[in-house]
């Protein structure tokens, strides 16, 4: 992964994401959203006009204004044609964009958590493969069917460059398609308001080329015990209490698994770039940086044990 | 001409009546009008008064919302600022909406009612002068206290919506989410009990002749407003009741893990929470309406497409709540049909929009403040109707739903259709009430201010929600392309509110309250019965109403008004008092006697207030004691009312004889009473609502209820109860022991009914805390069992008004509802106990 997958630079400026589709789940809403946006634009400009002409317009003019007339015109008969032609395109592409029975898409489970994700890959038969957090990894090319879930309150899954957002409610099971068509790093964040730090609460897809999701698949292999001191702090200061590094003694589950966290785009969940400063400084005072994570600050650590227990981290891939 | 109630219509013509009338009449009703002094001041119920401390108080909560607003967008200006830490942000957010929604928006039109409607209707008050009194104190007392959470940090932080699981007990352990439960609780009996008072002035209290196609607009769009209460706050009502039960018993009505939903809520909330939009919307639309024929110097184009555009709203407006949930996973069967409803809602406005501009184009339009404002609100109105176009598109909804995109849409759709108005409002309606109109000269700046701040703060919105921001974030990060659009939001918010500002410089200026102190006068030279010279007692002589703008077509009727020549020139009992007209042509019916000052509504609103409030700090003890207290005071109040005066039938002009006591289905009390029950039986209608939707979506928690056998003794009870109760009314005639004997029968009937309803459940194995089903029946006993203890509290009502001899014959207002009480009663029961069994039988 190259720099240029780097947060800060992946979406600024113009177009915005929901004008800039990646992938056939958001490029038909960017042209419904063209479409409405300078349809909107002319209707307005239909009416300012109309205003104008009663303020200011010849008497004649006027006249054709001011009568019961124009009202059915201007008030009922056009609005009523061109939201009926609206209507019909929105339905048909509402049934379009929502998942088919029978596809054969890679399934994920997201379970939102305040606040952030667990990431479930899962077979073909629907058990569960893989286990990462706050990021998805996808081929381009080739729909993803997720399957949204909550751990607790609602929360909302939104990617805008692959699709529009969709609710994950405790007690439901919510599916979204998504697809990319070129590799790259398409950024989202929670939509629905879910108390404390609702704003810090971000999600990175990746998509990578097939061959490149394939080697990318192939290298989540379980950590291969060689810690050093960085694992034996890990296990000694209680971070394995929620979290879970596989092929190690860390088995919790209150937090996102760590076994791939030195892969990720992010830390905090899509909020920092990875690297080994953020890391330490996430691991030691993250209360300061997201308020009301469920994350103490350890801000026991000295300065060696951060950059033992970071370095332990960041090599986790 | 036919007539309506047997009135002769011939009979108008006697007026204007020819006698010169003496002075010492006016005299007379200026005295019998006048505000207490000193202290006892507090205790005036009449609608000059209350309707102004009512719209000032709502305007003072516009302010502290707006204040909010500021710091937000101070907090926003930037990426990752920290001027607001994020729990406060939180609560501010949530304050700024709830208090924009509850303590301003509706307040504000119902004030804007209660304070324009009579003199706009030429009556001398609403007919319900306490009940506004009351309205009005319990909204302010406990909105005021309500807001001071913030001060302490015990304010709200779950969203104006409140989304369960968010703000169930485990995830909101604290009694920030009680504040707003309890809080919101009293503003909406506030606003139910405004909505009664509204729904009966405007079709009882209209000047004679004033038939409904001679209504003014405001008139029209108040009542649609009114009826929309009605319907639409029961369901936001229970659901607050549902939620806090939840909190406080643990009913899991909304727990997904017990067989609950929080979907549930959901639906509740935005069966209220759209309707709501056009609850703000159309009295100030109703506004424009009536500013824009005076500005424009001619009558409205269009009067009665406007009317049915009103009706049509209202009615479309209760298909579109699920708008809100697209982002939910409905089927793409309800979403389409919601997003028909949501586009065809848009008809309704279009065909006010062009009514306006089609009576500008007729008349020659006057660019005063009142013009101003309301050109600027039809087009930013008009741009964010266009915007709601827009997210009534299912799939472009995915993308802008809880982004900043509907922050821009729906401040467009609120400023433009409803602040706007209501600046114009103020600038037009000013001189009614004040010795001194508003500045023009500031007005314009005003609203050049206004209009330029609005657009700078919320167009770039727009551009935030595409670049992906979503709502009720407390910061963003940078490098988004957030930073830009924020700041020029930021700026703008400043420029609206230093708009704000120059107005309430405008309004120390030059605003002097003018209760019998004379007006500015119709310095607008408009058209319609507000602005006929008025006092304390609204107008000296109620006039003949025979066109829309009779003000324009008779130049002499304001001299001829002033001087007596009209209808009820004097008091003709020696009390307050008003002609209830008829619904549909405004004929004069009887003469209503009207109460005067009474502390016992402001006790009853302190007492109401403490009630909730003492709940949410869980002083169980105080709050019981206060609910007490304020179920006395209300039935102290109640007990001065349904008096008889001497004289039975009194001249109210041109020897014109009507009664001053009616009882039955055309008694005013009867018509508040029937909108009641309609309120309740909305309220009960959710309830069986919840209670289907659980048993839809939550099958698996299903258990099956007793068996429809065990009905059969209810139904027979609560047949047994109705027959008592209306039978009872029948035998006054005979005594007024006799229907006291009956109610207490019907209301022990009643409870033995319930008493038999619950035990089956219970038997049946049934536990409020252990399912979602089992929930939502106890909570339909709960509400059942509300209205038994109610309907046994009016009955001992009688009671204690016929051993003091107050129950007249033959007949006799206080029976009359007690009676229709108890057959409600009967007939929820009834319906309680079908429905629980059918539901997964």
């Amino acid at each position: 992964m190259s720099n240029r997958f780097l947060l800060a630079s992946t979406s600024a400026g113009w177009p915005p994401p929901v004008l800039d589709p990646g992938g056939p789940y958001a490029e038909p809403v960017t042209l419904l959203a063209w479409a409405l946006l300078i349809g909107g634009a002319v209707v307005l400009a239909i009416v300012v006009a109309a205003l104008g002409t009663a303020l200011f317009g010849s008497k004649r003019l006027k006249a054709k204004l001011g009568g019961e007339r124009a009202i059915w015109l201007g008030g009922f008969l056009f609005p009523a044609v061109v939201l009926t032609g609206l209507l019909i395109w929105g339905l048909s592409l509402t049934s379009s964009l929502s998942p088919q029975p029978g596809t054969d898409a890679m399934r994920v489970r997201i379970i939102g958590e305040m606040w952030w994700w667990r990431v479930h890959y899962l077979d073909a038969r629907g058990q569960e493969a893989l286990r990462d957090a706050n990021e998805l990894h996808i081929p381009v090319g080739r729909p993803v069917l997720l399957e949204l879930e909550s751990a607790d309150v609602i929360h909302s899954f939104w990617i805008p460059r692959l699709a529009g957002k969709m609710d994950m409610i405790p007690g439901r099971t919510n599916k979204l398609l998504i697809e990319a068509d070129r590799p790259g790093v398409y950024k989202g964040q929670c939509a629905e308001y879910c108390g404390g730090p609702h704003a810090l609460m971000g999600f990175v897809v990746v998509a990578h080329s097939a061959k490149d999701f394939e080697r990318w698949r192939a290298a989540r292999r379980p950590a291969d015990g060689g810690g050093g001191p960085g694992l034996d702090l890990f296990l000694a200061s209680g971070c394995a209490a929620c979290h879970t590094i596989r092929g190690t003694a860390a088995n919790g589950l209150a937090g996102p698994d760590l076994t791939h966290v030195g892969s990720r785009q992010t830390l905090g969940a899509g909020i920092l770039p990875n690297n080994p400063g953020t890391m330490a400084g996430w691991i030691a005072d993250s209360q300061a940086i997201k308020p009301g994570n469920r994350m103490p600050a350890y801000h026991q650590f000295s300065g060696r044990e951060l950059r033992a227990l970071a370095a332990y981290l960041r090599g986790l891939e | 001409m036919s007539s309506e109630t047997g009135f002769d219509p011939a009979l108008y013509a006697r007026f204007p009546t020819r006698a010169p009338r003496p002075d010492e009449e006016k005299e007379e009703l200026a005295h019998i009008w006048c505000a207490p002094k000193g202290w006892d001041y507090l205790t005036a119920v009449n609608n000059s008064y209350i309707g102004l401390y009512y719209l000032g108080t709502a305007f003072l909560f516009f302010l502290l919302a707006g204040i909010l607003a500021l710091l937000m967008r101070v907090q926003l200006a930037a990426p990752l600022m920290e001027v607001l830490p994020q729990a406060v942000y939180n609560q501010v957010f949530t304050m700024h909406g709830t208090v924009m929604m509850f303590l301003f928006a509706v307040p504000a039109v119902e004030a804007a009612g209660v304070l324009l409607l009579p003199q706009m209707l030429a009556a001398r008050d609403l007919p319900f002068p306490r009940l506004s009194a009351y309205a009005f104190w319990a909204y302010a007392v406990g909105g005021l206290c309500f807001f001071a959470s913030i001060f302490v940090g015990l304010a709200p932080d779950g969203g104006w919506f409140m989304y369960p699981p968010l703000t169930s007990k485990a995830y909101s352990p604290g009694i920030n989410t009680d504040f707003w439960l309890l809080g919101i609780g009293f503003i909406e009996i506030s606003a139910i009990a405004g909505a009664i008072e509204i729904i009966v002035g405007v079709l009882r209290t209209r000047a004679p002749g004033m038939s409904l196609d001679r209504m003014p607009i405001f008139a029209w769009a108040m009542l649609v407003f009114a009826a929309m209460i009605v319907i639409a706050f029961p369901s936001v009502i229970l659901a607050t009741l549902l939620l806090e039960i939840e909190r406080a018993f643990g009913w899991p009505f909304f727990d997904a893990g017990r067989g609950g939903d929080p979907l549930l809520w959901q639906h509740l909330f935005w069966f209220f929470g759209h309707p709501e939009v056009y609850i703000i919307f159309l009295p100030a639309a109703g506004m424009v309406s009536m500013i824009v024929a005076t500005v424009a110097r001619t009558e409205l184009v269009g009067y009665r497409l406007i009317v049915l555009a009103l009706l049509a709203t209202g009615f479309i407006s209760f298909g579109v709540w699920a708008h809100h949930m697209f982002a939910t996973g409905l089927p793409p069967m309800t979403t389409g049909f919601f997003s028909a409803a949501s586009m065809a809602v848009s008809i309704p406005a279009g065909i006010q929009v062009f009514a306006w501009i089609a009576t500008l184009a007729v008349g020659k339009p006057r660019y005063s403040a009142p013009g101003l404002f309301v050109i600027g609100s039809i087009l930013i109105f008009v741009t964010g109707g266009l915007t709601g176009v827009m997210v009534a598109m299912v799939p472009f909804d995915w993308q802008a739903h809880d982004s900043y995109f509907i922050v821009a849409h729906l401040h467009y759709v609120l400023i433009g259709g409803m602040v706007f108005p209501l600046f114009a409002a103020f600038y037009y309606w000013i001189p009614s009430i004040s010795r001194r109109p508003l500045s023009d000269r500031l007005g314009r700046w005003v609203f050049g201010l206004m209009f330029a701040g609005m657009n700078i703060a919320f167009l770039p919105m727009h551009l935030s929600g595409l670049q992906g921001m979503p709502r009720r974030v407390s910061t963003y990060l940078p490098g988004q392309g957030l930073a830009l659009p924020n700041l020029v939001s930021t700026v703008g918010a400043f420029l609206l509110a230093a708009g704000v500002l120059l107005f309430l410089v405008d309004l120390v200026r030059n605003f002097r309250f003018a209760p019998g102190g004379g007006t500015a006068g119709n310095v607008h030279d408009a058209g319609t019965l507000e602005w006929l010279p008025t006092e304390l007692y609204s107008v000296r002589s109620i006039p003949v109403v025979a066109s829309r703008e009779p003000l324009w077509d008779d130049p002499a009727l304001a001299a001829r008004v002033e001087a007596g020549r009209y209808f009820l020139p004097r008091s003709a009992t020696g009390l307050r008092e008003t002609i209830v007209t008829s619904p549909l042509r405004a004929e004069p019916q009887y003469l209503q006697i009207l109460p005067g000052p009474s502390p016992w509504p402001i006790a009853a609103a302190i007492f109401t207030a403490g009630f909730f409030l003492a709940l949410t700090v869980q002083a169980y003890g105080f709050g019981l004691a206060s609910g007490l207290f304020a179920v006395i005071a209300v039935l102290r109040w109640l007990w001065e009312s349904d008096r008889r005066v001497a004289a039975e039938r009194v001249d109210i002009g041109a020897g014109i004889e009507v009664p001053t006591y009616v009882t039955g289905s055309a008694s005013h009390g009867w018509w508040a009473m029937v909108i009641l029950l309609i309120v309740m039986g909305m309220i009960f209608v959710m309830g069986l609502f919840s209670l289907a939707f659980l048993w839809s979506n939550q099958p698996s928690y299903w258990a099956p209820p007793p068996a429809f056998r065990g009905a059969v003794p209810i139904l027979l009870l609560d047949l047994a109860a109705a027959a008592l109760a209306i039978g009872g009314r029948r035998l006054l005639l005979r005594g007024a022991a006799w229907p006291v004997v009956a109610f207490v029968l019907s209301t022990a009937a009643l409870g033995g009914a319930l008493w038999l309803d619950r035990g089956q459940w219970a038997a049946a194995g049934f536990a409020a805390e252990a399912s979602g089903q089992g929930a939502a029946v106890f909570a339909l006993l709960a509400l059942q069992g509300a209205a038994v203890a109610t309907g046994a509290l009016m009955a001992g009502y009688c009671a204690a008004r016929a051993l003091r001899g107050l129950v007249t014959r033959p007949a006799n207002t206080s029976i009359d509802l007690t009676m229709l009480f108890l057959a409600y009663a009967a007939i929820q029961g009834l319906v309680g106990a079908l429905f629980t069994r059918a539901v997964g039988a």
